[in-house]
């Protein structure tokens, strides 16, 4: 139990993909232009994430080191390649709304260095639990970059939630600031390296602060991949 | 917290085999075909539904801004191609019938924007004047300039009647530039984009109609000199 404890624990907060490990800022920084955005980006690598994982654990007997990167390379991308026709041809409507973030996966680096660092070693209840970890903590940067830049950015919060989500969500949609022109740069690239700036650095300053205050055996896990 | 490494490397390959060469070229040269018949597999059971889907999407497209009942053809497939150098491809005409009568005129074109390709799509009645026109696809600033979506903003039946024939060349340009169209705070160049692109399909309709016997009846717009020139 203690052992997805801990994996939980490197996946939302010390060994974040996005805050921790600095992984998967391309996609991060291209669609979080709206809380609703990155989301959909979040659950996307999710889900990638997860069959990822728990395949490259299933086959790691197999893996030999020297071959592994063109191998995991062909397998990952091959698994975004199937769900995105997957979705396409199954659930055109959420494809409409998820199609852009699909392809974007493919230059996920998080999914590689998962599967590098963790699924290809470990078994597969713990991979799979490594994904779920990694994605919930990857969807949360996200959401928190979106909603920063949508609230500085145009004054809104979850705007279009309903068409991610399904008409039972429209409640998620709110006007922040009404009558709000918005900050123009907080939605342009800028911005983006802008509040996931600030992000760290308050991830940064409570993480100092935890470490000094307590002397509890709470040891701050160095990132390492 | 790395957990002593996960030693059950399953015996199947013997270890000395798997440090092979023979064995990694095995590996990949598998790994590559496996991957390739999935794939294979995955794009014969979903491309039919995909191709369903995407003509479906453009018929719904195309309703928005051409109601059903002003057709009993398949305008999808009674196309003729169209160019103009002003636009970033070839433009589509569609045409549809009732009763073999062109009825309404439909036209798919694509322009740059700011970030990208704008490709829209817009009907006119027989006569010029604008039914409708629709975003199909663009890459610029969302949560800025995509105001020229339907669901997020009115904008884009801002165009619903216009014409050459009611607004003149000048006034195809957005407020800013002394035109008759909206554009909306930080984001100038996408509305122009999409005025220019909607006047040059107008321009190019209204080429076509002339070329068109039954359409020689002196219509109401004469092209002017300068038009013409933006024609060619």
């Amino acid at each position: 139990m203690n052992q997805y404890r801990q994996i939980f624990r490197e996946g939302m907060w010390d060994n974040n993909v996005a805050m921790g490990q600095m992984l998967a800022l391309c996609p991060l920084l291209a669609v979080t232009t709206s809380a609703t955005n990155g989301l959909g980006m979040g659950i996307a690598s999710l889900a990638v994430l997860m069959i990822t994982n728990i395949m490259i654990s299933a086959v790691r007997g197999v893996i030999s080191p020297q071959v592994r990167i063109p191998v995991l390379i062909v397998l990952i991308a091959t698994v975004v390649t199937m769900v995105d026709m997957a979705i396409n041809a199954f659930l055109h409507d959420l494809y409409k709304v998820l199609g852009l973030f699909i392809a974007l996966i493919v230059t996920n680096c998080a999914i590689f260095g998962r599967a590098e660092s963790f699924a290809s070693k470990q078994p597969v209840h713990l991979a799979a639990a490594d994904a779920l970890s990694m994605g919930l903590g990857f969807t949360w940067v996200l959401v928190a970059v979106g909603a920063m830049r949508e609230i500085i950015g145009s004054g809104t919060l979850f705007a279009n939630a309903s068409l991610l989500l399904g008409s039972h969500f429209a409640w998620l949609e709110t006007e922040v600031i009404p009558h709000y022109s918005g900050i123009l740069l907080a939605i342009l690239p800028p911005g983006a390296f802008m509040a996931l700036g600030f992000l760290i650095v308050i991830k940064r300053m409570i993480d100092r602060r935890l470490s000094s205050s307590s002397n509890d055996g709470l040891v701050t896990i160095q990132s390492h991949c | 917290m790395e957990q002593p490494l996960d030693q059950t490397t399953q015996s199947t390959p013997t270890a000395a085999f798997r440090d092979q060469p023979l064995y990694q070229a095995l590996l990949l040269g598998g790994a590559c075909a496996i991957v390739s018949l999935l794939l294979v597999v995955g794009n014969l059971g979903t491309h039919q539904t995909i191709a369903d889907h995407l003509t479906a999407d453009k018929l719904a497209m195309l309703a928005q801004v051409l109601p059903q009942s002003y057709y009993d053809n398949d305008p999808l497939n009674d196309t003729e191609q169209l160019s103009s150098p002003v636009l970033s491809g070839p433009a589509t005409l569609m045409l549809a019938r009732k009763d073999g009568d062109i009825t309404a005129l439909a036209l798919q074109i694509s322009i740059a924007g700011w970030g990208g390709i704008i490709d829209m799509i817009m009907a006119t009645t027989p006569d010029g004047e604008l039914l409708g026109v629709r975003i199909i696809s663009h890459k610029e600033t969302p949560g800025l300039a995509d105001k020229i979506e339907r669901p997020k903003s009115d904008w884009i039946t801002g165009f619903d009647g216009a014409s050459l024939a009611n607004t003149p060349e000048q006034q195809w340009a957005v407020q800013k530039d002394g035109g008759r169209f909206d554009q909306f705070t930080g984001a100038t160049i996408t509305p122009r984009a999409v005025v220019k692109g909607v006047h040059q399909g107008l321009l190019l309709i209204e080429q076509w109609r002339q070329q068109q016997p039954q359409f020689q009846q002196p219509s109401s717009v004469a092209i002017t000199g300068n038009e013409q020139e933006i024609l060619q």
